[in-house]
Protein backbone atom coordinates (compact mmCIF):
# COMPACT_ATOMS: atom_id res chain seq x y z
CA UNK A 1 0.00 0.00 0.00
CA UNK A 2 3.02 2.24 0.24
CA UNK A 3 2.97 2.66 -3.53
CA UNK A 4 -0.72 3.57 -3.45
CA UNK A 5 -0.10 6.33 -0.95
CA UNK A 6 2.91 7.72 -2.76
CA UNK A 7 0.98 7.80 -6.03
CA UNK A 8 -1.90 9.52 -4.30
CA UNK A 9 0.41 12.23 -3.09
CA UNK A 10 1.87 12.65 -6.58
CA UNK A 11 -1.33 12.80 -8.52
CA UNK A 12 -3.80 14.34 -6.10
CA UNK A 13 -2.00 16.64 -3.67
CA UNK A 14 -4.78 16.85 -1.09
CA UNK A 15 -6.73 13.61 -1.22
CA UNK A 16 -10.01 13.54 0.56
CA UNK A 17 -10.70 10.61 2.83
CA UNK A 18 -12.80 8.86 0.25
CA UNK A 19 -10.18 9.34 -2.45
CA UNK A 20 -7.56 7.77 -0.22
CA UNK A 21 -9.97 4.91 0.33
CA UNK A 22 -10.40 4.47 -3.42
CA UNK A 23 -6.63 4.31 -3.92
CA UNK A 24 -6.37 1.78 -1.11
CA UNK A 25 -9.11 -0.37 -2.70
CA UNK A 26 -7.53 -0.12 -6.15
CA UNK A 27 -4.33 -1.42 -4.60
CA UNK A 28 -6.27 -4.60 -3.88
CA UNK A 29 -7.35 -5.09 -7.50
CA UNK A 30 -4.88 -7.45 -9.11
CA UNK A 31 -3.98 -7.80 -12.74
CA UNK A 32 -5.80 -10.91 -14.02
CA UNK A 33 -2.79 -12.13 -15.99
CA UNK A 34 -0.06 -11.31 -13.45
CA UNK A 35 -1.99 -11.72 -10.22
CA UNK A 36 0.92 -10.83 -7.94
CA UNK A 37 0.73 -7.24 -9.20
CA UNK A 38 -2.02 -4.78 -8.40
CA UNK A 39 -3.17 -2.32 -11.01
CA UNK A 40 -1.37 0.38 -9.00
CA UNK A 41 1.89 -1.63 -9.09
CA UNK A 42 1.51 -1.70 -12.89
CA UNK A 43 0.99 2.05 -13.07
CA UNK A 44 -2.24 1.83 -15.05
CA UNK A 45 -4.40 3.88 -12.64
CA UNK A 46 -4.00 7.47 -13.81
CA UNK A 47 -6.36 9.36 -11.54
CA UNK A 48 -9.27 9.26 -9.11
CA UNK A 49 -11.51 12.30 -9.34
CA UNK A 50 -15.00 13.37 -8.47
CA UNK A 51 -17.19 15.49 -6.29
CA UNK A 52 -18.09 12.81 -3.80
CA UNK A 53 -18.21 9.10 -3.24
CA UNK A 54 -21.51 9.14 -5.10
CA UNK A 55 -19.97 10.40 -8.35
CA UNK A 56 -16.41 9.43 -9.05
CA UNK A 57 -14.22 9.01 -12.08
CA UNK A 58 -11.33 6.58 -12.31
CA UNK A 59 -8.85 6.98 -15.18
CA UNK A 60 -7.24 3.77 -16.43
CA UNK A 61 -4.77 3.31 -19.26
CA UNK A 62 -4.26 0.03 -21.16
CA UNK A 63 -0.79 -1.51 -21.25
CA UNK A 64 -1.22 -2.71 -24.86
CA UNK A 65 -3.98 -1.61 -27.29
CA UNK A 66 -5.29 -5.13 -27.63
CA UNK A 67 -4.67 -6.40 -24.10
CA UNK A 68 -7.65 -8.62 -23.26
CA UNK A 69 -7.18 -7.91 -19.55
CA UNK A 70 -8.29 -4.29 -20.02
CA UNK A 71 -12.01 -5.17 -20.05
CA UNK A 72 -11.65 -7.52 -17.10
CA UNK A 73 -9.83 -4.85 -15.09
CA UNK A 74 -12.60 -2.33 -15.75
CA UNK A 75 -15.13 -4.77 -14.39
CA UNK A 76 -12.98 -5.66 -11.38
CA UNK A 77 -12.60 -1.98 -10.49
CA UNK A 78 -16.33 -1.30 -10.81
CA UNK A 79 -17.14 -4.33 -8.73
CA UNK A 80 -14.60 -3.50 -6.03
CA UNK A 81 -15.78 0.08 -5.60
CA UNK A 82 -19.47 -0.79 -5.81
CA UNK A 83 -19.03 -3.39 -3.11
CA UNK A 84 -17.34 -0.80 -0.88
CA UNK A 85 -20.44 1.37 -1.20
CA UNK A 86 -19.32 3.87 -3.81
CA UNK A 87 -22.04 5.30 -6.02
CA UNK A 88 -21.97 6.15 -9.71
CA UNK A 89 -18.55 5.04 -10.93
CA UNK A 90 -17.31 6.22 -14.32
CA UNK A 91 -14.23 4.47 -15.66
CA UNK A 92 -12.40 6.52 -18.26
CA UNK A 93 -9.87 4.95 -20.60
CA UNK A 94 -6.90 7.16 -21.41
CA UNK A 95 -4.44 6.62 -24.22
CA UNK A 96 -2.24 9.66 -23.73
CA UNK A 97 0.38 9.67 -22.48
CA UNK A 98 0.78 6.04 -23.56
CA UNK A 99 1.57 3.54 -20.81
CA UNK A 100 5.21 2.63 -20.45
CA UNK A 101 6.87 -0.14 -18.48
CA UNK A 102 8.79 2.65 -16.69
CA UNK A 103 5.60 3.19 -14.65
CA UNK A 104 5.90 -0.21 -13.01
CA UNK A 105 6.82 0.67 -9.44
CA UNK A 106 10.19 -0.38 -7.93
CA UNK A 107 8.40 -2.56 -5.36
CA UNK A 108 6.50 -4.24 -8.18
CA UNK A 109 9.75 -5.02 -10.00
CA UNK A 110 10.94 -6.94 -6.95
CA UNK A 111 7.61 -8.79 -6.78
CA UNK A 112 7.89 -9.73 -10.45
CA UNK A 113 11.41 -11.13 -10.00
CA UNK A 114 10.35 -13.10 -6.92
CA UNK A 115 7.41 -14.50 -8.92
CA UNK A 116 9.76 -15.73 -11.69
CA UNK A 117 9.18 -12.98 -14.26
CA UNK A 118 12.26 -10.91 -15.13
CA UNK A 119 11.30 -7.22 -14.76
CA UNK A 120 11.98 -4.74 -17.58
CA UNK A 121 15.71 -4.05 -17.59
CA UNK A 122 15.95 -0.40 -18.45
CA UNK A 123 14.16 2.84 -19.09
CA UNK A 124 12.64 2.72 -22.52
CA UNK A 125 11.28 4.65 -25.44
CA UNK A 126 14.52 4.72 -27.35
CA UNK A 127 13.77 2.69 -30.49
CA UNK A 128 17.45 1.96 -31.06
CA UNK A 129 17.48 0.18 -27.72
CA UNK A 130 15.24 -2.48 -29.20
CA UNK A 131 18.10 -3.73 -31.30
CA UNK A 132 20.84 -3.65 -28.65
CA UNK A 133 19.09 -4.14 -25.35
CA UNK A 134 20.84 -4.69 -22.02
CA UNK A 135 21.15 -8.34 -20.92
CA UNK A 136 18.16 -9.82 -19.13
CA UNK A 137 18.93 -11.58 -15.84
CA UNK A 138 17.45 -14.97 -15.01
CA UNK A 139 14.90 -14.45 -12.21
CA UNK A 140 15.87 -17.81 -10.67
CA UNK A 141 19.67 -18.05 -10.68
CA UNK A 142 20.44 -14.38 -11.52
CA UNK A 143 22.75 -15.37 -14.37
CA UNK A 144 22.86 -12.94 -17.28
CA UNK A 145 23.75 -15.76 -19.67
CA UNK A 146 20.26 -15.83 -21.10
CA UNK A 147 18.88 -15.90 -24.59
CA UNK A 148 15.74 -14.68 -26.23
CA UNK A 149 13.51 -17.52 -27.41
CA UNK A 150 10.67 -15.38 -28.70
CA UNK A 151 9.88 -11.69 -28.76
CA UNK A 152 6.36 -12.60 -27.65
CA UNK A 153 5.47 -14.73 -24.66
CA UNK A 154 2.32 -15.84 -22.90
CA UNK A 155 0.81 -12.34 -22.90
CA UNK A 156 1.42 -9.28 -25.11
CA UNK A 157 3.57 -7.64 -22.42
CA UNK A 158 6.03 -10.54 -22.05
CA UNK A 159 8.84 -12.07 -24.08
CA UNK A 160 10.11 -15.63 -23.71
CA UNK A 161 13.70 -16.25 -22.55
CA UNK A 162 15.83 -19.18 -21.52
CA UNK A 163 18.69 -19.24 -19.03
CA UNK A 164 21.88 -20.91 -20.31
CA UNK A 165 23.12 -21.42 -16.73
CA UNK A 166 20.20 -23.12 -14.98
CA UNK A 167 18.45 -24.06 -18.26
CA UNK A 168 15.07 -22.80 -17.05
CA UNK A 169 12.79 -20.98 -19.46
CA UNK A 170 11.28 -17.77 -18.08
CA UNK A 171 9.07 -14.80 -18.97
CA UNK A 172 10.53 -11.34 -19.35
CA UNK A 173 8.36 -8.25 -18.92
CA UNK A 174 9.19 -6.24 -22.04
CA UNK A 175 10.27 -2.62 -22.09
CA UNK A 176 7.73 -0.59 -23.95
CA UNK B 1 -5.78 22.26 -52.19
CA UNK B 2 -5.20 25.51 -50.40
CA UNK B 3 -1.60 26.45 -49.71
CA UNK B 4 -2.40 27.02 -46.04
CA UNK B 5 -0.57 24.59 -43.77
CA UNK B 6 -3.64 23.98 -41.66
CA UNK B 7 -6.71 24.00 -43.85
CA UNK B 8 -9.24 21.67 -42.25
CA UNK B 9 -9.92 18.60 -44.35
CA UNK B 10 -13.51 17.74 -45.18
CA UNK B 11 -15.02 15.43 -42.59
CA UNK B 12 -15.37 12.81 -45.31
CA UNK B 13 -11.64 12.87 -46.07
CA UNK B 14 -10.82 12.53 -42.38
CA UNK B 15 -13.23 9.65 -41.96
CA UNK B 16 -11.86 7.83 -45.00
CA UNK B 17 -8.29 8.35 -43.83
CA UNK B 18 -9.04 6.94 -40.37
CA UNK B 19 -10.90 3.99 -41.90
CA UNK B 20 -7.89 3.20 -44.08
CA UNK B 21 -5.67 2.98 -41.02
CA UNK B 22 -8.29 1.02 -39.07
CA UNK B 23 -9.09 -1.46 -41.82
CA UNK B 24 -5.42 -2.06 -42.61
CA UNK B 25 -4.82 -3.06 -38.98
CA UNK B 26 -8.04 -5.06 -38.70
CA UNK B 27 -7.57 -7.09 -41.89
CA UNK B 28 -3.91 -7.80 -41.19
CA UNK B 29 -4.81 -8.81 -37.61
CA UNK B 30 -7.50 -11.17 -38.91
CA UNK B 31 -5.08 -12.68 -41.44
CA UNK B 32 -2.45 -13.30 -38.77
CA UNK B 33 -5.04 -14.89 -36.51
CA UNK B 34 -5.44 -17.62 -39.16
CA UNK B 35 -2.06 -18.90 -37.96
CA UNK B 36 -3.28 -19.67 -34.45
CA UNK B 37 -2.69 -23.37 -33.88
CA UNK B 38 -0.80 -23.76 -37.17
CA UNK B 39 2.54 -21.96 -36.77
CA UNK B 40 5.77 -23.96 -37.11
CA UNK B 41 6.54 -23.71 -33.37
CA UNK B 42 4.63 -22.74 -30.25
CA UNK B 43 6.72 -19.58 -29.75
CA UNK B 44 5.90 -18.36 -33.25
CA UNK B 45 2.25 -19.25 -32.79
CA UNK B 46 2.23 -16.99 -29.73
CA UNK B 47 4.22 -14.34 -31.54
CA UNK B 48 1.83 -14.12 -34.48
CA UNK B 49 -1.20 -14.22 -32.17
CA UNK B 50 0.24 -11.39 -30.07
CA UNK B 51 0.86 -9.23 -33.12
CA UNK B 52 -2.69 -9.98 -34.29
CA UNK B 53 -3.96 -8.90 -30.88
CA UNK B 54 -2.03 -5.61 -31.03
CA UNK B 55 -3.36 -4.91 -34.52
CA UNK B 56 -6.96 -5.68 -33.61
CA UNK B 57 -6.59 -3.49 -30.51
CA UNK B 58 -5.32 -0.63 -32.68
CA UNK B 59 -8.16 -1.25 -35.13
CA UNK B 60 -10.70 -0.97 -32.30
CA UNK B 61 -9.33 2.42 -31.23
CA UNK B 62 -9.36 3.66 -34.82
CA UNK B 63 -12.79 2.23 -35.65
CA UNK B 64 -14.29 3.83 -32.54
CA UNK B 65 -12.91 7.15 -33.72
CA UNK B 66 -14.23 6.52 -37.25
CA UNK B 67 -17.66 5.72 -35.84
CA UNK B 68 -17.68 9.05 -33.99
CA UNK B 69 -16.56 10.94 -37.08
CA UNK B 70 -19.24 9.26 -39.13
CA UNK B 71 -21.85 10.33 -36.60
CA UNK B 72 -24.50 7.87 -37.73
CA UNK B 73 -24.68 5.99 -34.47
CA UNK B 74 -22.75 2.97 -35.76
CA UNK B 75 -20.35 1.25 -33.36
CA UNK B 76 -16.84 -0.13 -33.93
CA UNK B 77 -18.37 -3.62 -34.10
CA UNK B 78 -20.88 -2.60 -36.76
CA UNK B 79 -18.10 -1.09 -38.83
CA UNK B 80 -16.02 -4.26 -38.51
CA UNK B 81 -18.75 -6.83 -39.01
CA UNK B 82 -21.45 -5.24 -41.13
CA UNK B 83 -19.62 -3.53 -43.98
CA UNK B 84 -19.07 -5.36 -47.24
CA UNK B 85 -15.77 -5.53 -49.14
CA UNK B 86 -16.17 -2.31 -51.21
CA UNK B 87 -16.63 -0.35 -47.97
CA UNK B 88 -13.35 -1.64 -46.55
CA UNK B 89 -10.48 0.76 -47.21
CA UNK B 90 -7.46 -1.35 -46.22
CA UNK B 91 -4.28 -1.56 -48.25
CA UNK B 92 -4.50 -4.38 -50.78
CA UNK B 93 -1.26 -5.86 -49.44
CA UNK B 94 -2.73 -6.84 -46.06
CA UNK B 95 -5.59 -8.93 -47.50
CA UNK B 96 -3.18 -11.14 -49.47
CA UNK B 97 -3.24 -14.76 -48.26
CA UNK B 98 -0.71 -15.89 -45.65
CA UNK B 99 1.04 -18.45 -47.84
CA UNK B 100 3.84 -20.11 -45.90
CA UNK B 101 5.40 -18.79 -42.69
CA UNK B 102 8.10 -16.92 -44.65
CA UNK B 103 5.60 -15.17 -46.87
CA UNK B 104 3.55 -14.11 -43.84
CA UNK B 105 6.66 -12.58 -42.26
CA UNK B 106 7.69 -10.80 -45.48
CA UNK B 107 4.21 -9.23 -45.69
CA UNK B 108 4.44 -8.33 -42.01
CA UNK B 109 7.79 -6.61 -42.42
CA UNK B 110 6.59 -4.58 -45.42
CA UNK B 111 3.47 -3.42 -43.56
CA UNK B 112 4.94 -2.98 -40.07
CA UNK B 113 7.85 -0.90 -41.37
CA UNK B 114 5.28 1.29 -43.15
CA UNK B 115 3.09 1.64 -40.06
CA UNK B 116 6.17 2.46 -37.99
CA UNK B 117 7.01 5.50 -40.14
CA UNK B 118 3.37 6.52 -40.41
CA UNK B 119 2.69 6.37 -36.66
CA UNK B 120 5.98 8.12 -35.96
CA UNK B 121 4.73 11.05 -38.05
CA UNK B 122 1.10 10.90 -36.85
CA UNK B 123 2.00 10.95 -33.17
CA UNK B 124 2.65 14.70 -33.44
CA UNK B 125 -0.03 15.47 -36.03
CA UNK B 126 -2.76 18.12 -35.89
CA UNK B 127 -5.50 15.60 -35.09
CA UNK B 128 -5.17 15.04 -31.33
CA UNK B 129 -7.17 11.81 -31.26
CA UNK B 130 -5.17 10.28 -34.08
CA UNK B 131 -1.95 11.47 -32.44
CA UNK B 132 -2.66 9.64 -29.20
CA UNK B 133 -3.65 6.42 -30.96
CA UNK B 134 -0.48 6.63 -33.09
CA UNK B 135 1.73 7.17 -30.02
CA UNK B 136 0.23 4.06 -28.44
CA UNK B 137 0.43 1.94 -31.59
CA UNK B 138 3.98 3.03 -32.34
CA UNK B 139 5.38 1.29 -29.28
CA UNK B 140 3.75 -1.97 -30.31
CA UNK B 141 4.72 -1.62 -33.96
CA UNK B 142 8.42 -1.40 -33.06
CA UNK B 143 8.17 -4.96 -31.79
CA UNK B 144 6.37 -6.08 -34.95
CA UNK B 145 9.18 -4.68 -37.10
CA UNK B 146 11.83 -6.24 -34.93
CA UNK B 147 10.12 -9.63 -34.94
CA UNK B 148 9.38 -9.75 -38.66
CA UNK B 149 12.80 -8.36 -39.64
CA UNK B 150 14.59 -10.98 -37.54
CA UNK B 151 12.67 -13.78 -39.28
CA UNK B 152 13.19 -12.37 -42.76
CA UNK B 153 16.94 -12.25 -42.04
CA UNK B 154 16.98 -15.77 -40.61
CA UNK B 155 15.08 -17.24 -43.55
CA UNK B 156 16.71 -15.14 -46.26
CA UNK B 157 20.20 -15.85 -44.96
CA UNK B 158 19.26 -19.44 -44.13
CA UNK B 159 19.20 -22.50 -46.36
CA UNK B 160 18.93 -22.46 -50.14
CA UNK B 161 15.33 -23.59 -49.72
CA UNK B 162 14.33 -20.90 -47.19
CA UNK B 163 16.15 -18.23 -49.20
CA UNK B 164 14.34 -19.17 -52.41
CA UNK B 165 10.96 -19.19 -50.69
CA UNK B 166 11.22 -15.78 -49.04
CA UNK B 167 12.68 -14.28 -52.23
CA UNK B 168 9.65 -15.62 -54.13
CA UNK B 169 7.34 -14.16 -51.51
CA UNK B 170 9.09 -10.82 -51.73
CA UNK B 171 8.84 -10.81 -55.54
CA UNK B 172 5.13 -11.61 -55.37
CA UNK B 173 4.24 -9.10 -52.67
CA UNK B 174 6.47 -6.23 -53.74
CA UNK B 175 4.13 -4.87 -56.46
CA UNK B 176 1.49 -4.25 -53.76
CA UNK B 177 3.80 -1.85 -51.93
CA UNK B 178 3.25 0.77 -54.65
CA UNK B 179 -0.13 1.52 -53.09
CA UNK B 180 1.48 2.43 -49.75
CA UNK B 181 3.01 5.55 -51.22
CA UNK B 182 0.47 6.61 -53.83
CA UNK B 183 -1.22 9.80 -52.63
CA UNK B 184 -4.80 10.33 -53.71
CA UNK B 185 -7.31 13.12 -52.89
CA UNK B 186 -7.91 11.86 -49.37
CA UNK B 187 -4.19 11.75 -48.58
CA UNK B 188 -3.63 15.16 -50.16
CA UNK B 189 -6.39 16.71 -48.05
CA UNK B 190 -4.91 15.19 -44.91
CA UNK B 191 -1.40 16.36 -45.80
CA UNK B 192 -2.72 19.87 -46.40
CA UNK B 193 -4.40 19.81 -42.99
CA UNK B 194 -1.11 19.01 -41.28
CA UNK B 195 -2.33 15.54 -40.30
CA UNK B 196 -0.83 13.01 -42.70
CA UNK B 197 2.88 13.04 -43.58
CA UNK B 198 3.95 13.32 -47.21
CA UNK B 199 4.05 9.91 -48.84
CA UNK B 200 7.47 10.61 -50.32
CA UNK B 201 8.96 11.28 -46.87
CA UNK B 202 7.47 8.08 -45.47
CA UNK B 203 8.66 6.15 -48.51
CA UNK B 204 12.26 7.32 -48.15
CA UNK B 205 12.49 6.18 -44.53
CA UNK B 206 10.61 2.93 -45.21
CA UNK B 207 12.84 2.18 -48.15
CA UNK B 208 16.04 2.70 -46.17
CA UNK B 209 14.85 0.38 -43.40
CA UNK B 210 13.69 -2.31 -45.82
CA UNK B 211 16.95 -2.12 -47.77
CA UNK B 212 18.96 -2.63 -44.59
CA UNK B 213 16.95 -5.75 -43.70
CA UNK B 214 17.07 -7.17 -47.23
CA UNK B 215 20.83 -6.70 -47.41
CA UNK B 216 21.33 -8.55 -44.14
CA UNK B 217 18.94 -11.22 -45.37
CA UNK B 218 20.89 -11.55 -48.67
CA UNK B 219 17.64 -10.93 -50.55
CA UNK B 220 17.36 -8.78 -53.64
CA UNK B 221 14.97 -5.89 -53.77
CA UNK B 222 12.51 -6.30 -56.64
CA UNK B 223 12.06 -3.48 -59.13
CA UNK B 224 9.12 -1.14 -58.54
CA UNK B 225 6.27 -1.72 -60.93
CA UNK B 226 2.98 -0.16 -61.90
CA UNK B 227 0.27 -1.38 -59.56
CA UNK B 228 -3.35 -1.76 -60.56
CA UNK B 229 -4.71 -2.18 -57.02
CA UNK B 230 -6.59 0.36 -54.97
CA UNK B 231 -7.73 -1.25 -51.73
CA UNK B 232 -7.75 2.06 -49.91
CA UNK B 233 -10.28 3.24 -52.49
CA UNK B 234 -12.46 0.18 -51.81
CA UNK B 235 -11.36 -1.81 -54.86
CA UNK B 236 -10.04 -5.13 -53.61
CA UNK B 237 -8.59 -8.42 -54.78
CA UNK B 238 -10.96 -11.39 -54.54
CA UNK B 239 -9.25 -12.53 -51.33
CA UNK B 240 -10.97 -9.97 -49.12
CA UNK B 241 -14.50 -11.25 -49.77
CA UNK B 242 -13.64 -14.78 -48.62
CA UNK B 243 -11.96 -13.40 -45.55
CA UNK B 244 -14.92 -11.26 -44.60
CA UNK B 245 -17.28 -14.18 -45.15
CA UNK B 246 -15.47 -15.99 -42.35
CA UNK B 247 -14.82 -12.98 -40.13
CA UNK B 248 -18.38 -11.66 -40.33
CA UNK B 249 -20.32 -14.93 -40.42
CA UNK B 250 -21.46 -14.87 -36.82
CA UNK B 251 -22.78 -11.29 -36.84
CA UNK B 252 -24.48 -11.86 -40.19
CA UNK B 253 -26.14 -15.09 -39.09
CA UNK B 254 -26.99 -13.93 -35.55
CA UNK B 255 -27.25 -10.15 -35.72
CA UNK B 256 -26.34 -8.43 -32.49
CA UNK B 257 -24.99 -11.60 -30.85
CA UNK B 258 -22.76 -10.87 -27.85
CA UNK B 259 -20.72 -13.01 -25.52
Amino acid sequence: MVSALSLTSQLAPAPTDWQAEVWRLLGEVNDPEIPILSIIDLGIVRYVRGASREALHVGLTPTYSGCPATEVIRRLVEEKLARAGFGRIVIETLLAPPWTSDWITPAARLKLAAYGIAPPVEAVSNPRRLFAAAPVGCPRCKSTKTRLISEFGSTPCKAHYMCAECLEPFDYFKCI
Amino acid sequence: MSASAASAPSEDARLRYVLRLADTSLILGQRLAEWVGHAPALEEDLGLANIALDLIGQARLLLSYAAELEGRGRTEDELAFLRDAPQFLNLTLVEQPNGDFGRTLVRQLLVSAFQLELYEALKTCADARLAEIAAKALKETRYHVRYSASWVVRLGDGTAQSHARVQDALDELWPFTGELFAEDDVDAAMVAAGIAPRAAAVQARWSARIDAVLTEATLSRPADSVFPWHGKGGVHTEHLGYMLAEMQFLQRAYPGAEW
